[in-house]
Order: C-alpha cells, then structure tokens, then sequence
C-alpha cells in the first residue's frame, strides 16, 4: 500500500493507493445472480413488478422492475422488504398441529396433517349435510367455513373456490368482504362494472385529483408517483381526511372531514353543481340516467324523513318498487326476482341479505323495456329534480355543521372541482377503505359516482374514480371470488329458493337487455369447467352441483354461525381474523368453539395462536385447557415459490413466476388445495351418496411438476381463461357459448390465455410502448384500461376535447379507434339506433357508454341494486357521538347489527350515556406496515420504523384527558379497551360543528401480540355492523372514550368493559333500533 | 396558485418523459411557533433536540488516559535527555522509566480502543499527512524503539553509548509525542475540541510538561529534581494560560470546559496542577514527601486537563446548540457582509 | 507536505483525479428533492435490504412517524419528519407543514471521515464517492468525531464503522443505488452530480415562482466548507431544522494551522526543557 501511495499519484493516500482486495474485487449480488425472475409485489395492489435475483437456488435480491409501466421499478418499503419476508428468518418451515385441550404445538408430518385434515373435511361434511331446508334443496354443508385469498394468486382461489364449493362449503369468504365489497356494489350498480374505472398511470392526466377515504402516499405509495406527476404538470391535488397524512402533505389542500360523514360533504358539492348549473350538459343528458323519469309512487328521504318508499321496518328491507323507471322494470333473473316468494314467505330476509348487489361486479342490473325520458330535464319526476330535491338541503352550512368543514374551504373544494371538469378538462376521485367500510359503505362511493357523471369525468382520460383495492390480489380474489355470494366473474351463487333450475337462474328466454343476455353462456362455461364431461345439458349441466345460498353467509354470519355452535370447521388460507376483522373478540371466540381449525400462513398469527396465548388467555376469559378447537397451522410458500397472477387494483392480471421451490414443509396453496381435493377423492372414491356426486364428478387431473409435485398454474389459467370442444384456448368472453361446446372458468378473464399465450406474462418494457401499455400483462375487461371509453367522445363520436382524446369514432374506417381498447362494440356506430326487439347488447345505441347497463346509462339514480336506497344519504355510523341534523334516523335503516353480549353498540347521542363515549376514533393503515401484520410485524426492517402501536390525539384533547405526548392511553368501546402509546400532533384538529368542538382519535389497525413488534389489536374496540348491501363492517367511524394511562391486565379488563357498559346504561338493544 | 396544467393526454403516444414543470409544494408561510409540540421549546432549531454530531465513540480510560500518557511519555523523554546530558543519572533514569512506562500504556490504550484491536496494524498501510493518526502512529513508530531502548539501557545500565543516542533521539522526538495529539482531537469537529485547535497544542504541551515535571519531581531524588520543578511550572502556566485564552476566544462554545462533567474536571485539574507547581517550587524543594505530593498532584492535575477536555468535547458534540449556533452565527455574519458588499 | 496539503484542500477541485485516477466515470452523486418526499422510508429498508444491515429498534420515539432517529451505523438512510404548526389549511400564509427528508452521507467532496482515517479504510472511489473497506478499517473511530454532519458512526456489536457507500458494488456494474431506485416519487435522484446540480437549480427556481419562498439548496454549492457536497438537497427550511449543521467546514482545512500550532508548541516544550536544564546547570 505505501508503494502505492509513494509511486502512484494518490500521493495523500486517500483513493487509489488504499483501495483493498475487496473493494477491487467488489461486485453487485445483481449483477453475479445465476437468473432473474419477473414477479409481482406480494404486498399491495398496485402491482409493482418485481426482479427477483437467484444464485445458487436462493433467493438473493428483490427489487424493482423498471420495465413495469405501473411502478417503474420502484417499491415502497414493503415491497422493498419483500427479501426479508420471503427468506427471513420469522418465516416457519414445519407443520404444527395442537390437539384438542392441549397445552401446546406439536410438529407433525405434511402428508399425515394432510390426511388427517382430508378426515376432518370429510367428517364435518357428512354429519353436517343439509339437503334442503325449508323444502328447497340447499345440498351444502354449513359446518365448514373458509376465510382468505386476496394474498393469494387468482389459480389458487379458483381452487379453493371450486373444490369447496363441490364439497358443499356455502362459507367461503375472503378479504374482499371486509375490504372493499362495497366498491363492487357502488361502482357496479352506478357504472356497471365494480372495478376501478381508469387505471394507476392515467392519473396523471388529471388536472384535479381528489383524494378523500384514502391515504393514497402511505397506502399506495407507489402509485402515489402518478398523482405526484399530474401535480407536475399543474394539477390540483386535494385530500380530504380526518386526519393530516403523509398524502395530505404533498397535497395542495388538505381538508380536515368527520370520519363517516362523506356522504353530505359529496351531497354538498352536488348540491353545488346542480344549484348553480355546474354540471356537464352534453354529457349528462347522454350519457347518464338523468332525463329519465321515475314512478310517481317514488318518495324521497326528504319526504320521509330519512326513509325512501317501500321500507318494512320489521325485516328492515326496501322494496324497489317504487324506485322503477317509468316503462322499464327489474328482470327477475337478476336476482331479486324472489321478491314474489319474498312476500309470500317466511324467510323475508333472506334473498335481500344475501349480498346481490356485489353482482354487479361485472354487470349492471337487469331491466327490461324502454325507459320513458325527458330530455329537458324538467319533469318533477326526472331523475335530475329527483336528484336536485333530494339535495337540496345539503348546503355549504349543512356540511359544516355535519362534516365540521367550514364554508370557506368547501367552496375552494367545490371550486377547484368544477373548475377542472368539463370538455377541456378532467378531474378524478381517488378512495379507498375510508370509504368502504361504513355501515352505508356503498352509498359513499354511489355518492362520488353520481357527482363524477355530473361532471362529465368517467370514461375519460384524467377522470373517473380511482377504487384503491388492497391486497396484491385483492381484485382478483373479487373476480375469481372465495366469497359466498359470487361464482366466477360475478356471477351470483344460486338460491335455494329461487334458483331450482338452470332456467330459472338465467331466464334465457326474458327480453333483457346488456350483459344478461349472455349469462346462460357464462354459466353453463362455467360449469363445464367444472364439471367437465359429467354436465351434460340432460342434467342441467350439474347445475344441482351448486349448493345453495338461504341468506347471508358472509364472514361475520360465519363467526355467529361458530359461536352458536353450527359452524364446526374453519379454513385460513391467508387472512387473520383475530386481528384484521372487526371486534376480535368475537371472532377468537367462535374459533374457540370450533372442533377443528386449519392456518395456512407464513408465520404463526395470531389466529394461529390465540388458544395459546391470546387476549382471552391473559385476560382469564378462556384456558387453553378449556379449549376444544384442533388445529392446524401450514407453512405457506412465497410469492417467489410459486408462479401465478394477481389482479392489481386496476384490474389487471400480472403474472409472477417461481423464482425456486419452498423449503421445508411450507408448499403453495395451490399445491394444498389441489391434493387436499386429490386425497378427499381418492377416500372418497366408490362412494354412491349422492351428497359426493359433485366432488367425484369434479375435473381435478391437473399436470404437476417438480419434486413436490406442485400443480402447473398455467393450466389452472388456461382452464380459468377457458377453451372449445377442441380443447382450444378461448381469445374472449364473445366466443362463449350456452351450449355445453365452451368451457370458461371465469368468463370476465376469458382471453387471458387466449392463443395459448399467458397474456398476464407479458413485459413488454413501458420504454418501447404507449403511455397505456396494453402490452404489459392483461387488463379485464378484454384489455381495457379505461372503463367506459367510449364516454370521452360526444355523442357524435368525436373527442370532447383535443387535449382529452382517448378512443373516437373513425368515419372513414367505420370503427371506434384511438389510444385504449374501446370499451364499446367496435364497430357500433355513434347513430346506431337498436330494432325495437333488439336484446342484449343489441339493445344499446351508439351513444350508450355503459354498455353493462341494462341501459347502457350511468345512474345518477339506481332503481334497484343498491337495497338501501337508490340515492345517497347521509346517516350517522352505528357508533356515533353526533345526532344527525338531517333526519330523525340516526343510523342507516337497512344496516345489519348481530347483538351478542360480545357485541354491544353504544346509545345513541340524546340517550342517557351516550356521553360515556364522547369521541370518534378512526382506524387506519402506515406505510411502513401491512394490514393485520403478519407481513410486516414479523419482517423486522418494517417493524423497527413503527414499532408501538400509538394512537394519534390533538393537543385540545390531549389537554382535555390528561394525556402525555409518548405516554400511554387506553382506548374503551363497549367491546374492549386496548392501550396504546400517545402521540400528541396537530395533525389532528379538533372538528367545530353544530356548536360543539368533535374530537378524532386515529388509530392504525396493524397491531396484535404475536411477532416482533407488538401491541392491542384496533379491532378488540370495533363492532359488527355491516352495510347491508355488500355486509362490509364499519370500522373506519366509532365512538368511544379515551383515558390516559395503560388498560388493565387479567380480569380487570373486562372488568373495565362492563363497568362501562354499565355507566352507559347499555342493553342488548342498544343501538339496534332502525 | 395560477398554474396552468398541461395535463393533456399525450398525443403522439409515446411514453411521458418526466415534463418540464414540477410538482409545487404549498408556499411554507411564516412559522409563528417554535418546535415541536412537547420538546421543550429552545432558544435555536434543531431536530428534536438531537445532536448533530455523532458520539465520539472513544472511552475517556482509554483516549483520555491516552492523551495523557502520551503527553507524559514524550515530555519525559524530553526531560530524560536533558537530564542526561546535564548528568543527572537519577532523574534521567526515572524520566527514561517513566516514559516508556506510559508509552506501553499509551498504546495499550489506543490499542484497546480500537473496535478491531487486531487490526491495529493497518494503521501502517498508509501515511497520511491528513490524518493526525496516522502521523502520530509513524510518530510513535518513530518514537517507540529509542523510548524503550533508553528505558532499558537506563534500567540495565548496558550499552550505554547506544543508550544516549536513543535518548536524545526519543527526547527530540518526544515533544511531537506529546503535542500532536492536540491535533489529533482538534482535527475533528467536536466544536470545542475542533475550534481550540490554536490553543490545544500549548494546552497539551503544558500540561505534558507539567505531568513530566510531576513524574521527575515525584521519582527523582529532590537534589536532582531541580529541572524538573522548573518545568512543572512553566508547563503549569503555559497550560493555565492556554485554557483562559481558549476559553475566552470560544465564546458560547466554552461553556462545556466550565460546566458540568468537563467543567468539574477542568477546574480540579487547574487546582492540582497550580497547587502542585506551587508546592514543587516551595516544600517540594526540602521534603521528600512534598515532593511526592506535588508530583502527584502535577500528574493528577494533567490527568484531570485531560479527561475535562475530553468530556467538555463530548459534551459540546451531544447539545446541538454548539454545532448549530456558531455556524448560525458564521452564516448570519457572512451574509451581513455580503449584503453589505 | 503542507503546501500539498492546503493545494489539495483548495476548491474546486475533482475528487477522483486528486485521489490518483487517472482515468475514472463521472463524478456520481445524489440530489435529493425533499419537496417531493412521501416519507414512505423505502430508501431506509431499500439499503438495509441491499446491505444486509442489521434491524436495530428504538421503539417509539414520539418524534412524529421517525422512529430510526437519525443515520448511523445501521441507518444510511434516514428519513426525517418535522411537524410544523400553523393550523388548519385555507388561512394564507401560515399554513401546517409536515417536512419529510431523507438524509444520507453526503460523499463531500472534502471529506473529513477520509482525511482522517488512518488505515485508508476510508477511501475516494472513482466515482467520486466516499467508502469505507470493511476489511480494513480497525475501528479507530477518528471518522465518527471528524465528520461534521454526523453521519459515519462505529457499530459497536463489530467493532468496525459503517455508512452509505453509495452502493459502491452497484456503480461498478453500472446500477443505480438501491435507496435511489426503490425511491416512488423519485425524490432521491441518482446521476452525474453536475447535471444533477443544474437539474436542482431549475428546479429550485420553479419553487421559487411558485412561491415557495423557504426553500433552499443544500450542499450543492462547491465554494462551501466542504467543497459541496455529493450528496446535495432541497430543503423547504433551515437545515438545522432537519438536524443538519448549517454551515458544516471540513475540520481539516485546519490541519495545517494545526499542524503548525502543534510544531509551535512542540518546539516550544523543546525549548521549555532546555530552558529549564540551562538553567538548573546554572
Ligand atoms: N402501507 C400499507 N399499504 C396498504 C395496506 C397496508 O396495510 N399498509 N393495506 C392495503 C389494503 S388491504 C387496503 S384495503 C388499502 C387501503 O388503503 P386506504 O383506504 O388508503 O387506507 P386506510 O389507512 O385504511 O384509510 C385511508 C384513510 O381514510 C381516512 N378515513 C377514515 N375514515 C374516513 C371517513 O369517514 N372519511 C374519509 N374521507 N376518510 C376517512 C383515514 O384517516 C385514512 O387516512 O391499502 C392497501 N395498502
Ligand atoms: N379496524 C380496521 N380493521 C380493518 C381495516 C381497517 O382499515 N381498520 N381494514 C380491513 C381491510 S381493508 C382488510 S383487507 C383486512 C386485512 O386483514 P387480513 O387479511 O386479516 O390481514 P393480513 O395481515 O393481510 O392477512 C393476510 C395473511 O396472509 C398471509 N399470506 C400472505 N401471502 C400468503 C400466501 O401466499 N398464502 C397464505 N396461505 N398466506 C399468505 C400473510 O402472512 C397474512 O398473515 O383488514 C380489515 N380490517
Ligand atoms: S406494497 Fe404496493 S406500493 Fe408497495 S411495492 Fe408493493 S405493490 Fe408497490
Ligand atoms: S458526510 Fe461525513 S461521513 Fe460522509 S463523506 Fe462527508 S465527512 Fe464523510
Ligand atoms: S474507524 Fe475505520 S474508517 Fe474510521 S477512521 Fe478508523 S480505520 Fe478509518
Ligand atoms: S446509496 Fe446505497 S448504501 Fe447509500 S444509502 Fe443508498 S442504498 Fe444505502
Ligand atoms: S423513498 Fe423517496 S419518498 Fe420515500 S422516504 Fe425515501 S426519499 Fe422520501
Ligand atoms: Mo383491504
């Protein structure tokens, strides 16, 4: 070294002349990997795609892959965690199993639990089966229930979907329910479809974009860049949240909102745009239902004091009658067609509770006939003096006095938002979770769906409504749904008293218009996948294969269904009730009172372990000892162990391939579904009862590969893209056939495979294509990126605008071109006028944009699928310290409430102690964490940035409770009380309405006591309250007290409970009332 | 905000390039209140109140106590040959002994301090004319083997020609010893330690003098002292008017030398040191036992200089107020000048 | 020597070249623009992630969403988060602010750190850049102290110090730093640090016209104390309010005032001692 310091010319020894060995030697792990796997984020649902770097058969780096038009390589800190989730060392490789009322884990062989849990399976079913009830078949087991699958790859879930389903299992549910079903149903019922309608990049085609029930830079912080980039070329960034967030920061406003209180603070604006004529003529006249006119039975909210027309208040359901159109009617075969049977019967709720308006997922609502109109839009009974009357009293003061934003800012917000809509310009909606999971979840969304039409913004380039899904493949799990109300592609499951028959499900033969034309076609592909040779059309396809739905099964009936002891069995395949679901208390219990329970995950969760150690244990309310409950935990591969797609947030299929093979026991849940179904047939096999008929018919012969004989995914795919007689891949959803000749997994994804490609594999780098890439990976449907295109041309099929043109009618070439796929019959002219009979898509003119309408409308006012209303309107959550000024109901009519001693509601405000509860606690998420926190709290780089739980509290309340800035607080509901460590910030204002100062609580939802980072779960304090349309659960609005200092340990926790349900004179009818 | 957008969709179809306006944060306005809500409120900015700096991660045993026996060793090996070239075996002697003795713990120190003592050797990879610690390694490289072969031949009384050429060769060397860790801490930017860097070397060369002093006055016979008593005092002046004039030209960045941990330190070591010399020039010159005392006092006073300039820099690094203020006050100067100009 | 000393010091100058390159790339560096800064910290887990940097947690902090306090050892990236009162938004002026800033070493182009080591653990790259050899450095510590933005610090589970490298196993194979890529809103950006500097310039001018009046460039000017840094930034207010030195000077550009300070009083004690020998001979 000094040699080379003397001769070399680094003479002060600082650079050349000192370098070692190693720095000479020093190469990247990059760059000397032995091959690089695509993949995709494991995390969230922006999709970002990833590099996975392999040398020697390990894992060595994640990072991003700058070839993804979506992310363009960068990874937030989770994704860039992803290294350390998948070869960290929380990660467990061996099966465990506890033994009923044992005291602790015992490791067990793969092949042994999975026989034994093929026994369970098996057992369960057969001394639960139920043939019918109420004299209609049902031919389902309730005593199996399965949760998860938004961390899962569509081919997993289609698995699990269609093995549970042969099985007879109703109870299939996943993160979806509790995540955003109610985006499905506001979207749906509005536009047609129930997925977002534009995609992440054209954000930056906005020139105003409003964030409001999301947290779009911690939630999705990647996407995030393409607002940062529309912010950069001039755009008007707003963010309206109760809290000031890491969005609100970049943003150019941040407006302080009540938690729960959006539906008057977007009534409010639209209450703005139609006093003061600021909506887009052109485009309302033609493109939504506005001139159309409604029944004149229909009343209004406003002449009901809070009720529209039609309401039972004993089974607390609407009829829709009166909400018709003029000359057009329901189609009975969307599904409330059961209404007759409905009024006739015995069980009135049960068709109406069974979550029909998530249906609309792919499709809008079936009618029939012509609608009467009137296109000056004067007629009292038309749909826009509808719409005017029944906001007419949401005005600036109203929202502050619900909302506690002042005028001011309001008319800055209304502003900035008309300003930026119109022909020359776009403004955009981006939510999420903030706005779902109210006790009238779906009628925020309507609400921003409604104002959007108003606008003029869906359909175009910069505009629309941006739905932020959550998991990786939360979408996806929507599409292929492990939810109990949907088959494939949004396809209702069948109802066991209305649905005997195939005929009676699809009324093939009913005048319809849109998209029920086909759905014979659709499902009778479907159950050809299925069922394969055995559905032939002499059995109805197999049809009677299907069990059948008697009302809600939803994630929640399900814990209720556990606690009263009918639900014996439960499947986690990635979700984590004891923490992520609402009031953990309930869902612990009815695992406790189970006889067997199955966790797949990567780490031991909390719902893998509350026997052992959980809140319940500590608290002496339970004993492991007095535990019954078997259970199973499996370690699950990664993301990088497995290949298959996602469906990102904007509908888009991405595929991940398999970087290397699990190690250990761990193995994919593709792998665990297809032989748990492989050795339940083999022990099966020979069985005449009729009740096995649906599994043993089952196509279930995929290819495996490999050591571990892991199904090949890609024929999953090609199966779910579905194929001809021939055995040839599909190329689109058109080509499907209601003759038994087609089979389709998953009609929306038909295409997917189409030439035998994998079109969700395809990178083509953003670099060599188009801002909207059509060439990387898939979108559905049919490739389309922006839903509803066809709405950003004027009737005449020209662009509204220059600056705004996405597709256009082509004169000369008689076709509809431009930069996306046309959401539209391509070659349906502007003037095309349907034939009097036309059906189906027929039936829609060329200047009807949503084309899954049966009116090919968007609807301002929806005449049915939405069952609390076909308007917005503005209740209070379940849980709330503040009386609502509008009506004299409080709460959502036709919400959904389970009393249980473990799921008391609080008192009104006015009722005697009401005030025991005087503050609004929201819950929320972090950048640095991931949901219920398996993936984060265990991943210690993730956990070292937010290691405590905390709650986040003004320096006016901090003041008014005593509370200290890095001390604790105990947070008490009438359900539990966690604690929780004080951050004091003006982040948080104190809200001024109605004359009194409302404080906000925020509270993240990512803790539970097991992993690295630990703290109280945010859902001991949350109730089950559910909107009833989608039975999504109100979390992000509930009152309760805040008091400085830790909780109690052991008993006198719930000692500290009663004590203050006692002080506010709670009973089990508290809060129920309608 | 009047920005026009240019949020048109891109026509020509290629892919964005990143457009040539930006996104604009809110206009920041003027912000009435101070810092963060429950820290407390303080009279300049900071971020939380944290320091700027790292912590320095020495242990005071271990660089403290090699500052001082660094300075000892040199100094006495300074002391030595002049002893010996006078002819004054018994002071030489002990000098010789004394510094080799601290020497060995010198480097003992240093070596110990290293987060990766067996590495220590890479210290001679390199010469590094910017690194103190790299000149004070080929110093002490330089200077070890005469220090020691002094000592040995002092205490063997074997080759004692070669014994005089090490001497004097560790005597001249031995002042570099002693002083160039003065830049060692100063070359740093541990606000009192970097901005005393005028003053630090006479501190550390006085305070060496007077430890060597202490040690000659504290081993050698009192007859023989006599060089030895003269140096503790000059030494013990030069170190005590050192400290004021640094202390004075620091300002605000001296209060760590006067308060506190340092501050407690700094001023036993004052104490000891005048005391000692004192003594050494009074009831040192007669008694024995004085004399012991007075060299004891010499010695623990330069220890306790040197400990309190170590923890006075510790603690100027742990309160951003002595990174920020200066530099504050350096900016606001400049550009008074600036504006003026 | 010393002549050598205060040339090599003086400014501008190209740090590669002086570190004995004859021929090297460009000088690289970082331009981090903390106005677009989502707080996201995917630059901190990004180089964990990259250099297998051990967790190491502080549990809560209070200090808003920071709970890694500042770089060190195991944080070459940090991300800072400063709340800034002016309640409720609409009001002119004084409006609510929350700064978010990632930080990292600032590869100075005089860098203390380096001058001081004393083993050449800490050395120049060709990159212009500012790293430490692991397999070198004994954990002298002299670089915690020396460098005044308080970035390199000794993690005392090894022994050995620790600090960005500015992916210095990434340049070499010609990829971007791991924190720069990860980075979603491109606040952190990576390139040759000459056109990174004009990028910062247009871009503070823009935030200027609109308004934003604090802000402010940091680290980007070469007449600095420490010749610019490579690493640079915008802030959007004083950089002590980010835990930054506002006016940070290589402490060498003192050494040799030092030195010769030092030879004053070596010579001094020289002549101390023979002083008082003369005189006891005398
Ligand atoms: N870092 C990170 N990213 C994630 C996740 C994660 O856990 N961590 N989870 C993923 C999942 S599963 C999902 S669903 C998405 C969710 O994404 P988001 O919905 O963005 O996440 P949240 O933080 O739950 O809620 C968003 C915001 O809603 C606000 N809010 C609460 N109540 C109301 C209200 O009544 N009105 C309004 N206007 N705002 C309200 C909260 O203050 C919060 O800032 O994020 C996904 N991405
Ligand atoms: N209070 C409150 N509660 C909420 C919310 C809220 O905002 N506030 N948000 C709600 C929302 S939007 C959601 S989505 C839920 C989320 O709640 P959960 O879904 O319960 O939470 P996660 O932690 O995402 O659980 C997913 C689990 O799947 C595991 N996993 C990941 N990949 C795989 C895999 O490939 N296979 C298997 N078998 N397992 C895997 C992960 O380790 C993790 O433990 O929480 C809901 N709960
Ligand atoms: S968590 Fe979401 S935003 Fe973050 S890297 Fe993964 S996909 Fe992208
Ligand atoms: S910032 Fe500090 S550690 Fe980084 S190069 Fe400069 S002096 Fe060295
Ligand atoms: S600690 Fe290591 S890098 Fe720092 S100065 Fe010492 S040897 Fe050099
Ligand atoms: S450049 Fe590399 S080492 Fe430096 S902070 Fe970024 S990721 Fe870490
Ligand atoms: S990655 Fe970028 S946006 Fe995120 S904290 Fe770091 S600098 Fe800020
Ligand atoms: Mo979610």
């Amino acid at each position: 070294m000094l040699l080379r310091q003397i001769i070399g010319p680094d003479r002060l020894g600082r650079g050349a002349a000192v370098k070692s060995r190693r720095s000479e030697e020093l190469t990247a792990r990059t760059a000397s990997a032995d091959r690089v796997v695509k993949s995709v984020c494991p995390y969230c649902a922006v999709g970002c795609a990833q590099n996975v770097y392999v040398r020697d058969e390990k894992v060595v780096q994640i990072e991003g892959d700058p070839d993804s038009p979506v992310s363009r390589g960068r990874l937030c800190p989770k994704g860039a965690a992803s290294l350390q989730l998948t070869t960290g060392s929380m990660r467990r490789h061996t099966v465990m199993h506890r033994a009923p009322y044992a005291l602790d884990w015992q490791e067990i062989g793969l092949d042994e639990a999975m026989e034994m849990v093929a026994d369970r399976i098996i057992e369960t079913r057969r001394a639960t089966w139920e043939w019918e009830q109420d004299g209609r078949r049902t031919a389902r087991t309730m005593g199996i229930a399965s949760l998860g699958g938004a961390t899962l790859d569509n081919e997993e879930n289609y698995l699990i979907k269609k093995l549970l389903t042969a099985l007879g299992v109703v109870q299939i549910e996943n993160q979806a329910r509790v995540c955003h079903s109610s985006t499905v149903v506001g979207l749906g019922s509005s536009f047609g479809r129930g997925g977002a309608t534009t995609f992440m990049q054209d954000l930056q085609h906005s020139d105003c974009i409003i964030i409001e029930g999301s947290n779009f830079a911690e939630a999705h912080p990647v996407g995030f860049q393409w607002v940062m980039e529309a912010k950069a070329r001039g755009a008007v960034v707003i963010h309206v949240d109760p809290r000031y967030t890491r969005t609100s920061a970049l943003a150019d406003l941040h407006v302080p909102i009540r938690a729960g209180s959006d539906v008057a603070f977007l009534g409010g604006i639209i209450h703005h745009v139609l006093e003061n004529e600021l909506y887009f003529r052109e485009y309302v006249l033609n493109y939504t239902n506005a001139a159309t006119l409604v029944t004149d039975e229909y009343r209004d909210t406003e002449d009901l004091d809070g009720l529209f027309s039609g309401f039972n208040p004993d089974s607390r359901h609407y009829d829709f009658d009166t909400w018709q159109y003029q000359g057009m009617r329901v189609v009975a075969a969307a599904g409330d067609r059961d209404e007759d049977y409905e009024l006739r019967g015995q069980s009135r709720q049960s068709v109406r509770s069974a979550g029909r308006g998530e249906m609309h997922g792919a499709g809008g609502v079936a009618l029939e006939g012509t609608p009467r109109t009137d296109p000056t839009l004067r007629d009292p009974q038309c749909v826009l003096q509808i719409l005017k009357r029944h906001y007419a009293r949401y005005s600036p003061e109203m929202v502050e006095r619900i909302c506690g934003i002042p005028p001011e800012l309001f008319a800055r917000v209304c502003r900035d938002l008309t300003e930026n809509s119109g022909p020359e310009r776009t403004s955009a909606f981006a939510y999420a979770v903030g706005w779902t999971q109210h006790s009238d979840g779906s009628q925020f969304i309507r609400a921003a769906s409604i104002l959007q039409l108003l606008l003029g913004n869906i359909g175009r380039p910069g505009g629309g409504i941006q739905a932020l899904r959550g998991h990786a493949s939360i979408q996806g799990s929507s599409d292929i749904p492990t939810l109990f109300n949907l088959l494939p592609g949004y396809i209702p499951m069948p109802h066991a008293h209305e649905h005997e028959h195939l005929n009676d499900f699809v009324r093939s033969d009913a005048p319809s218009k849109g998209y029920w034309g086909e759905m014979r076609a659709y499902m009778v592909s479907l159950l050809k996948a299925w069922w394969g040779s055995a559905a032939t059309p002499d059995n109805d396809f197999c049809f009677g294969h299907l069990p059948r739905l008697t009302g809600s099964h939803s994630t929640y009936d399900t814990v209720m269904a556990q606690l009263d002891g009918t639900c014996k069995g439960y499947i986690l395949l990635g979700e984590n009730p004891a923490v992520g679901s609402a009031n953990t208390k309930m869902q612990r219990m009815g695992m406790a009172n189970l006889d067997w329970l199955v966790v797949r995950d990567f780490s031991l969760i909390e719902s893998a372990t509350w026997w052992l150690d959980g809140p319940e244990i500590q608290s002496g309310e339970l004993t492991p000892q007095g535990i019954g409950t078997e259970v199973f935990f499996f370690p699950a591969a990664a993301h990088t162990e497995k290949s298959g797609s996602f469906t990102n947030t904007n509908r888009m299929l991405q595929w991940h391939h398999q970087a290397v093979d699990p190690s250990g026991d761990a193995r994919s849940d593709l792998w665990f579904m297809y032989h748990l179904g492989r050795i339940i047939r083999r022990k099966l096999a020979g069985s005449t009862d009729p009740m096995d008929a649906p599994i043993l018919d089952l196509t279930w012969d995929y290819p495996t590969e490999g050591p571990l004989m892991e199904p090949v995914a890609e024929a999953v795919l090609a199966e779910i893209n579905g194929w001809d007689s021939e055995g040839r891949p599909l190329s689109g959803y058109t080509a499907l056939k209601d003759d038994g000749s087609t089979a389709c997994g998953c009609w929306i994804y038909c295409g997917v495979y189409a030439d035998g490609v994998n079109q969700a594999a395809r990178r083509k780098p953003a670099e060599e294509q188009d801002w909207i890439a059509a060439e990387w990976a898939w979108s559905w449907p049919a490739n389309r990126r922006v839903l509803y295109n066809r709405a950003s041309a004027d009737p005449e099929g020209r662009p509204w605008s220059e600056r705004k043109r996405l597709v256009w009618w082509d004169e000369a070439a008689r076709k509809w071109t431009g930069h996306d796929v046309p959401d539209f019959d391509a070659a349906k002219s502007p003037s095309y006028q349907p034939p009097r009979d036309a059906k189906g898509a027929e039936a829609l003119s060329g200047i009807d944009p949503f084309i899954m309408q049966a009116d090919g409308k968007g609807w301002l006012f929806a005449p049915a699928g939405v069952v609390d209303g076909p308007l917005p309107t503005h209740f209070e959550p379940q849980d709330s310290p503040v009386p609502n000024p509008l009506y004299g109901r409080q709460r959502n009519p036709a919400r959904m409430v389970y009393p249980h001693e473990h799921n008391r509601y609080h008192p009104s405000p006015g009722e005697p102690g009401a005030a025991v509860f005087p503050y609004v606690v929201t819950t929320y998420r972090l950048t640095e964490h991931f949901t219920a926190g398996g993936m984060s709290r265990s991943t210690p780089y993730l956990a070292e940035l937010q290691p405590e739980l905390f709650c986040e509290v003004s320096p006016e309340l901090a003041a008014e409770r005593g509370l200290v800035h890095g001390g604790w607080a105990t947070i008490v509901t009438a359900r539990n009380a966690i604690e929780a460590r004080v951050l004091v910030t003006e982040r948080i204002t104190p809200l001024r309405l109605d004359g009194r100062v409302v404080h906000q609580i925020g509270v993240p939802f990512h803790w539970g006591p097991n992993g690295q980072s630990r703290g109280d779960a945010a859902n001991e304090l949350s109730s089950i309250s559910l909107d009833p349309n989608s039975h999504i659960q109100e979390v992000k609005a509930l009152s309760a007290d805040i008091r400085p200092g830790r909780r109690p340990r052991g008993p006198a926790l719930p000692e500290l409970v009663r004590d203050y349900r006692a002080r506010a004179g709670i009973t089990d009818s508290t809060g129920t009332e309608v | 905000m009047s920005r026009t957008s240019q949020t048109d969709v891109r026509l020509d179809g290629t892919r964005d390039l990143r457009p040539d306006r930006e996104a604009i944060t809110r206009p920041g306005g003027p912000r009435a209140r101070g810092e963060r809500l429950m820290v407390p409120k303080a009279d300049f900015r900071s971020y939380y109140g944290r320091p700027v700096l790292q912590p320095t991660p020495w242990s005071d045993h271990d660089i403290a106590g090699y500052l001082f026996l660094g300075g000892l060793a040199g100094a006495s090996s300074t002391l030595a040959a002049a002893a010996d070239l006078m002819g004054r075996p018994h002071l030489a002697r002990a000098a010789k002994a004394g510094a080799a003795c601290a020497l060995g713990g010198s480097l003992y120190c240093l070596i110990h301090d290293l987060g990766r003592p067996a590495r220590f050797l890479n210290m001679l990879r390199v010469f590094k004319v910017t690194s103190p610690m790299s000149m004070g390694t080929w110093i002490l490289s330089a200077y070890g083997p005469p220090a020691g072969l002094a000592a040995l031949t002092a205490v063997t009384c074997r080759f004692p020609r070669a014994g005089r050429a090490a001497t004097v060769t560790a005597g001249l060397i031995g002042p570099a010893v002693a002083t160039y860790t003065a830049a060692l801490i100063s070359d740093t930017a541990v606000p009192v330690w970097h901005d005393a860097y005028r003053e630090m070397p006479f501190v550390f060369a006085g305070s060496a003098a007077a430890s060597a002093g202490g040690l000659g006055i504290l081993a050698a016979p009192v007859t023989e002292a006599g060089p030895a008593r003269s140096l503790a005092l000059i030494g013990a002046l030069t170190e005590y008017t050192a400290v004021r004039r640094m202390e004075r030209r620091l300002g605000m960045v001296a209060r760590p030398l006067k308060k506190g941990r340092g501050g407690v330190l700094m001023r036993l070591g004052k104490a000891l040191t005048l005391t000692g010399a004192v003594a050494a020039q009074t009831v040192a010159r007669r008694d024995r036992t004085a004399a012991v005392a007075a060299g004891a006092a010499l010695l623990a006073g330069a220890l306790c200089t040197r400990f309190g300039i170590f923890h006075a820099g510790l603690q100027s690094s742990r309160d951003p107020r002595y990174t920020v203020q200066p530099q504050r006050a350096r900016l606001e100067k400049a550009e008074g000048e600036g504006s003026r100009s | 020597m010393a002549f050598d000393l205060d040339l090599a010091l003086a400014a501008p100058y190209d740090p590669a070249s002086a570190s004995g390159y004859r021929e090297h790339p460009e000088r690289m560096g970082f331009f981090t623009d903390t106005s677009v800064c989502i707080g996201c910290k995917a630059c901190e887990v990004a180089c964990k992630e990259w250099n297998a940097i051990p967790d190491h947690p502080l549990g809560f902090t209070g200090m808003s969403y920071d709970n890694t306090g500042g770089l060190g050892a195991s944080t070459w990236r940090h991300v800072a988060f400063i709340e800034q009162p002016g309640r409720t938004a609409g009001a002119d002026g004084a409006e609510f602010r929350w700064l978010m800033a990632s930080d990292v070493c600032k590869h100075c182009t005089h860098a203390a750190c380096l001058d001081v080591c004393p083993t050449g653990s800490l050395f120049r790259t060709e990159f212009g850049t500012v790293v430490v050899q692991e397999d070198i450095c004994n954990g002298c510590g002299y670089c915690v102290p020396a460098c005044p933005y308080g970035v390199i610090a000794r993690r005392e589970e090894d022994g050995r110090v620790w600090k960005c490298t500015m992916c210095y196993d990434r340049l070499g194979v010609g990829q971007e730093p791991a924190c720069a890529k990860s980075c979603p809103t491109d606040s952190i950006q990576f390139g040759e640090l000459t056109e990174l500097r004009t990028r910062a310039e247009r871009r503070l001018e823009q935030l200027h016209e609109a308004g934003v009046g604090s802000a402010q460039l940091y680290g980007h000017d070469p007449g600095d104390g420490v010749g610019g840094t490579g690493a640079f930034f915008l802030l959007l207010d004083e950089p002590e309010v980010y835990g930054l030195p506002p006016d940070p000077v290589v402490t060498t550009r003192d050494l040799p005032a030092m030195w010769r300070q030092v030879a004053l009083a070596a010579t001094a004690l020289l002549a101390a001692v023979a002083v008082t020998a003369l005189g006891a001979r005398s």
